[in-house]
């Protein structure tokens, strides 16, 4: 008898897996379910060794609510940023600012830098060799340590309660 | 009014919103005095302007009859993941090479 870890060991890769071959496909024959039912359980089987670290689900309805959050701070901060970009560049006050990480999970480390480029205004640049601190570039920056604690409250404790003690 | 010219005013809509984002963000691209500032334009254009035009095409090909169509949303899938990936590398390349920046910008990249 396998262990479900061995037999199944990213269900929730898995089901993304899932959801993208649907959607490549367009179809929701029979047929190309079943496909992509094997496909979603192949693939993550066969890249475990590459994922040394795989990072565990441990609240998805949190995550839920993380992405509304991060979809609707993309719609409101895309207009700020039109709103610079169209206005005169002198005024800018572009800054580098290093943002101290606690998230300690590869994955998730990843998810929030990507988090922090999609949300306008700020790029994520660069990471620590200690995993510890993160190099953000702002556009316009009034007060870094209130994008910190902005990014700290909307973006790294909900994916700290996702993610939490994923480390093992 | 009916129901169809009510939908191809709301495609219409997002169709012209996702282009001025996409403008927008090309334009950025242009005026923007460094480069490190010049990567903010087409990483936003990317999300609101690709994604306004997404939700129209998706809007339009699921109302023509031919049933739902949702395999545009891969194409915002692969953004999101690719986007600050790219944006990233950049970044980081811009720094080895200490391209110039302009003088109000506070703090200091990394020499790593």
């Amino acid at each position: 008898m396998m262990r479900p870890r061995a037999f199944l060991p990213h269900p929730w890769l898995s089901l993304f897996l899932l959801i993208v071959w649907q959607l490549i496909m367009n179809d929701l024959g029979a047929g190309t379910l079943i496909m992509g039912a094997v496909t979603a359980w192949l693939i993550p089987l066969m890249t475990n060794p590459f994922w040394p670290n795989p990072p565990t689900l441990h609240k998805p309805l949190v995550l839920f609510r993380f992405t509304c959050t991060v979809l609707l701070d993309i719609v409101t901060a895309n207009i700020e940023v039109a709103k610079l970009i169209l206005g005169p560049s002198r005024v800018l006050r572009p800054a580098f600012v290093e943002y101290p990480l606690e998230l300690t999970n590869d994955f998730a480390i990843s998810v929030l830098a990507s988090t922090v480029s999609l949300t306008p205004g700020t790029v994520s640049s660069d990471i620590s060799d200690d995993r510890k601190t993160l190099l953000i570039h702002g556009l316009d920056v009034a007060d870094a340590q209130e994008l910190i604690d902005n990014i700290k409250q909307r973006y790294e404790n909900p994916l700290k309660e996702v993610f939490e003690c994923s480390t093992t | 009014m009916n129901d169809t010219t009510w939908i191809e005013w709301l495609v219409a809509a997002l169709i012209l919103i996702g282009s001025v984002f996409a403008l927008i963000g090309s334009i950025g691209l242009l005026k923007l005095p460094d480069f490190f500032m010049r990567l903010h334009g087409p990483t936003k254009a990317t999300t609101l302007g690709v994604g306004a035009l997404v939700i129209g095409s998706l809007i339009h090909f699921s109302t023509k009859g031919d049933g739902l169509s949702m395999h545009e949303l891969l194409i915002t899938i692969f953004l999101f993941i690719t986007a600050p990936t790219s944006a990233n590398l950049m970044a980081q390349a811009a720094m080895h090479l200490q391209l110039k920046r302009v003088k109000q910008t506070k703090g200091e990249p990394w020499q790593q």
